[in-house]
């Protein structure tokens, strides 16, 4: 095992700590910046985590933060370096959504997210990189290059959110935001063995987030630990009015849930997530996990959602289907790539034939035979059908227990290239995480060891708007274990 | 008597004049009989209406897109850059709900928004985001007049839609052509008002058009303006054998820009339909595009090419659900519909049925005559109310180049001047002369006095001029003297003539009979 325990690095402190020192003024947001900054500089060549860094821009903002806390006025975040998903539009960079049809765009607003950090005086230390609009579980469907993952540079970090996912494995970055629409926050949080969050649907606002599946998608953070998970919740959450799906609910308390305590909390197991495929590793590390939860004072239940070998397959139509129309946009006309073709068809052919790449080609054709008269009925209906058991399984389940524990992934992470040449097998990385997205729930993924040398991810599902449960479980599991200060260690630490 | 008839003739005229306006065609003969006894003309009409909002569909840029450079009331939302949402129009909303009611709809308790998917350069997202299978109206009636005869038309949905952009097809410095993009409309609400398969005629289309549009107008839903755009009309038309219960193969018309296209699209429509089945031919489905300037319409697109628009639910806006208090909130909303209006102008104000339908045309109008009326309730007011609008008003309006909902003087301005008019304190000649010289925020008594409009009370003034007047039409005089007594009627118009048309007749006329009749 490569992994080292915390060390005193600026890199790899977590954000709550960075904030006593910040605040003490033991150490200045551009300090801070710059160690990151530095980081990227040494490790991003062969990691590949960051589109686009804009250093100069990274530590004028910093400045700004040491500013903020000179005046005794820091909010949560004021000076944490932050890295972006590259399908979270920001004004002043390119914003590419791992696609070559947006090489080159820089979006004139910034997401409703990246307004609230900046609200606070975060620091950006750049847009991270992903699968090709958040298509695919392990960013090799990125057009600019895999990420690799930083406990084993040979496998993926997961995906899509593999950039922002191993920037923060790295010390890359303090804290970063995916998105995640059928697990791609909490698939690469496990393989890159961080905590990874995906809040309620309608908990944070969509406005900026490059759409792929409307209905599913749902911005969240990267954090080393549980408690900057909801540092960042809390500051990014919240009704915003330009987003329709936003619930019009105000950003939760959480931080101050986060008691440690599991007596008496009712935790569900599920059958159904016992999946052929599984890896003994990952098995026993799950395993292991329960147990202590129960040692812990938890009190471990069965629970049962039968519906849920359906959730992969209606996903798929799910998924595809609002994707085929979001992506109808990129047509060369306004922005992006242009490919000029002599007659207007041609011009659509070449530029989104060569705009886009396979994966994303074949979710769109995907997509659009889903909702083809015809077979709109049979697939997209019938899985908005299917959609709704899967939610009253989980409303069931939820009656008798305040959270459900799941393996993240059934794998730990796989080695570069293996699954390309089968879709299938990809997206079967997904089977435990899509079931949060098709029901609209919480799930977040902590750390809960290794096998073979490579993180295992515990998942915890909870009640739609019940971050704050959902995550005081999470903070007690992680707080009872090792692993959340587990490092890899990539030779050159600075 | 003869005021009477003199009346009528200008309430005809007026007719006439405001039907130009409203865009009937007056170029066809509505009695001609343009189908054969064999077969009977099906046709129903679909209406994109633009919503009269300040903003957009989904956005808070301007709607206001026709007289604006292009590309200036943007944003991200209505270009489609990524990462866009749309946020619903409440005020669109509540226009379209407006408009089913007016139209006698259902009102969907739970409507949503769907995306339409279809590919061109003027749809910056690729999907328009519309209505599919809840509209927010169904199932309403439009009753409306034709030739004298009450029609109802079933009006089978209303529902809500965005607009999209413009293209602009130019040729560039180097000769090429080049289509430009703007998107200023993109994103403007529309309604889409589908009409069941219920009209005859295209004089029946016409008048459904005259009469939806009037009722839009009148709600503030839309300006109803076609050459503007503001209001589009598609027409499905099919030809089947009388007393057949089956349609006929429809063909789709496109590109119908004023009323008057619209009838003569369908009257060529129908024409061609018929020669085609007369010829023992079938008319295949089919989209035609009406060419204005060479009077025919030409096939556009067949039936092999036509969409699959993979309407699926707007995932980016939650459904609408309309409560019964909300409906009811809105329906406050309505005013009194043109017909009704038209009908209690008849039964109130003792108007013929054609002057009711003028003075009604416009709410602004009707409103007006009604203010006017109101101000007093002296009898006769209303016919005299009546024909200072239709004679008088609607004359000065249009030839100040006014809009038709705008009246050349306020209400209360009419209303003061018919008031001197009534208490026989101005001439109906000097009050047409203050009529157009009263301008923005005067009283017309005020005016009057100051264009020395009022009648002359100098006795000794009308005196003098009856003794000019005398003096000079000796012949006249004489005849009176010698018991001609009609002669007095030439003396007594050169009196008032000589006063400026200030004198009174009654009181010219005893002056001048007491200087006649006293011995010189």
């Amino acid at each position: 095992m490569s992994a080292v325990a915390g060390t005193d690095a600026l890199h790899w402190l977590t954000a709550s700590e960075a904030r006593t020192l910040l605040d003490k003024k033991e150490l200045s947001a551009v300090e801070l910046t710059q160690a990151h900054l530095a980081r990227i500089e040494s490790l991003d060549p062969s990691l590949n985590c960051h589109i686009s860094t804009f250093p100069d821009r990274s530590l004028a903002q910093a400045r700004a933060a040491d500013e903020r806390i000179g005046r005794g006025e820091s909010a949560g975040l004021t000076g944490i370096p932050i890295s972006l998903k590259d399908v979270l539009v920001t004004t002043g960079t390119q914003t590419t959504a791992g696609s070559q049809i947006l090489k080159g765009y820089e979006s004139p607003y910034d997401a409703t997210v990246v307004q609230r950090l900046h609200a606070q005086d975060a620091v950006f230390v750049g847009k991270s990189n992903t699968d090709e609009f958040a298509m695919g579980s392990s960013t090799e469907n990125s057009s600019y290059g895999v990420t690799r993952n930083p406990w084993n540079l040979d496998r993926v970090p997961g995906g899509s959110s593999g950039g922002p996912a191993a920037a923060v494995a790295a010390g890359e970055a303090m804290l970063s935001l995916g998105s995640d629409t059928g697990g791609s926050i909490r698939q690469p949080a496990g393989f890159c063995g961080i905590v990874g969050l995906k809040p309620t649907y309608g908990r944070v606002s969509r406005l900026g987030l490059i759409a792929f599946g409307s209905s599913l998608d749902q911005i969240g953070p990267f954090a080393r630990s549980v408690e900057d998970a909801a540092l960042i919740l809390e500051a990014i959450a919240g009704h915003d009015p330009r987003d329709s799906t936003s619930a019009p609910m105000p950003s939760p308390d959480i931080c101050s849930h986060l008691t440690g305590d599991l007596a008496g909390v009712r935790i569900g197991v599920a059958e159904e997530y016992a999946v052929d495929g599984m890896e003994p590793g990952v098995e026993t590390a799950v395993a292991t996990a329960v147990e202590s939860l129960k040692d812990a004072g938890a009190i471990i239940k069965q629970v049962s959602l039968p519906h849920t070998r359906y959730a992969l397959p209606t996903y798929y139509i799910t998924a595809p289907a609002e994707a085929s129309a979001n992506l109808a946009r990129f047509d060369g006309v306004k922005y992006g790539l242009s490919i000029d073709g002599g007659s207007l068809r041609e011009m659509y052919e070449q530029t989104r034939g060569q705009g886009f790449g396979p994966e994303v080609k074949r979710r769109i054709m995907l997509g659009t035979y889903a909702l083809s008269s015809g077979y709109y009925d049979a697939y997209y209906v019938k899985a908005q059908k299917v959609r709704t058991l899967l939610k009253q399984d989980f409303d069931a389940a939820f009656a008798d227990v305040d959270v459900i524990v799941a393996p993240t992934s059934p794998t730990v992470a796989f080695p570069i290239g293996a699954r390309l040449d089968d879709p299938y097998q990809m997206y079967l990385a997904d089977v435990f995480t899509i079931p949060a997205n098709m029901a609209g729930i919480p799930g977040v993924s902590v750390p809960c060891g290794f096998a073979d040398g490579l993180p295992v991810g515990l998942q915890f599902l909870g009640k739609a708007f019940d971050e704050a449960t959902l995550l005081s479980v999470a903070h007690a599991y992680e707080r009872s274990q090792p692993w959340w200060r587990m490092h890899p260690e990539l030779g050159n630490e600075i | 008597m003869e005021a009477g008839s003199a009346t009528v003739i200008m309430v005809q005229f007026a007719i006439f004049a405001r039907s130009l306006e409203t865009g009937r065609g007056v170029e066809i003969d509505v009695t001609e009989t343009i189908a054969s006894t064999r077969f009977e003309t099906v046709i129903g009409l679909e209406v994109h209406a633009q919503v009269l909002t300040k903003s957009k569909m989904y956005c808070s840029c301007s709607a206001e897109y026709a007289s604006a450079e292009p590309n200036t009331h943007v944003c991200h939302v209505c270009m489609g850059l990524p990462g866009a949402l749309p946020v619903i129009n409440r005020e669109a909303i509540e226009l379209c709900v407006l408009t089913g009611l007016a139209l006698d709809c259902t009102i969907a308790p739970f409507s949503k928004l769907d995306r339409k998917n279809y590919v061109y350069p003027d749809l910056p997202k690729g999907y328009q985001v519309s209505q599919y299978d809840l509209p927010l109206c169904q199932n309403g009636t439009l009753v409306f007049e034709s030739n004298g005869e009450p029609v109802t038309a079933g009006i089978t949905r209303v529902h809500i839609e965005e607009d999209t952009g413009r293209l602009l097809h130019r040729t560039a410095s180097d000769g090429s052509d080049i289509s430009l993009v703007d998107l200023n409309r993109s994103g403007v609400p529309l309604m889409e008002i589908v009409g069941e398969p219920d009209l005859r005629s295209p004089e029946h289309a016409r008048d459904y058009l005259i009469a939806l549009r009037q009722i839009l107008r009148y709600i503030g839903a839309s300006t109803g303006n076609m050459e503007e755009g503001a209001f589009r009309c598609d027409a499905n038309v099919s030809l089947r054998e009388a007393g057949s219960t089956e349609f006929g193969a429809k063909v789709e018309i496109k590109n119908m820009n004023s009323f008057r296209a619209v009838e003569r699209a369908l009257r060529y429509e129908v024409e061609r339909q018929q020669g085609v089945l007369e010829a023992g031919g079938t008319i295949e489905q089919e989209t035609r595009g009406w060419v204005d300037a060479r009077g025919v319409t030409v096939g556009q697109r067949t039936k092999e090419a036509a969409h699959d628009y993979r309407y699926f639910p707007e995932p980016d806006l939650p459904p609408l659900a309309l409560g019964a208090d909300i409906v009811e909130r809105i329906a406050a909303r309505l005013p009194e519909l043109p017909a009704a209006r038209r009908a209690r102008f008849v039964e109130a104000f003792g108007l013929g049925e054609p002057e009711a339908a003028i003075l009604t045309g416009e709410r602004e109008t009707a409103d007006y005559f009604e203010s006017v009326c109101e101000s007093a309730p002296a009898e006769g007011r209303s016919r005299l109310a009546a024909n200072w609008i239709l004679n008088d008003l609607f004359g000065l309006q249009r030839e100040r180049g006014l809009p038709p909902d705008r009246m050349p003087v306020s209400a209360d301005q009419l209303a003061g001047l018919l008031d001197m008019l009534e208490a026989d304190q101005i001439s109906a000649r000097a009050a047409k002369e203050l009529l157009a010289q009263l301008g923005p925020g005067e009283t017309a008594i005020d005016k009057a006095r100051s264009l020395n409009l009022l009648p002359l009370d100098d006795d000794d003034a009308i005196r003098t001029a009856a003794l000019e007047t005398i003096e000079a039409f000796p012949a006249a005089a004489d005849d009176y003297r010698n018991g001609k007594k009609a002669a007095i009627g030439r003396l007594l118009g050169e009196t008032i003539k000589r006063t400026g048309g200030r004198a009174r007749p009654d009181a010219a006329r005893a002056i001048l009979e007491e200087l006649l009749n006293s011995p010189s």
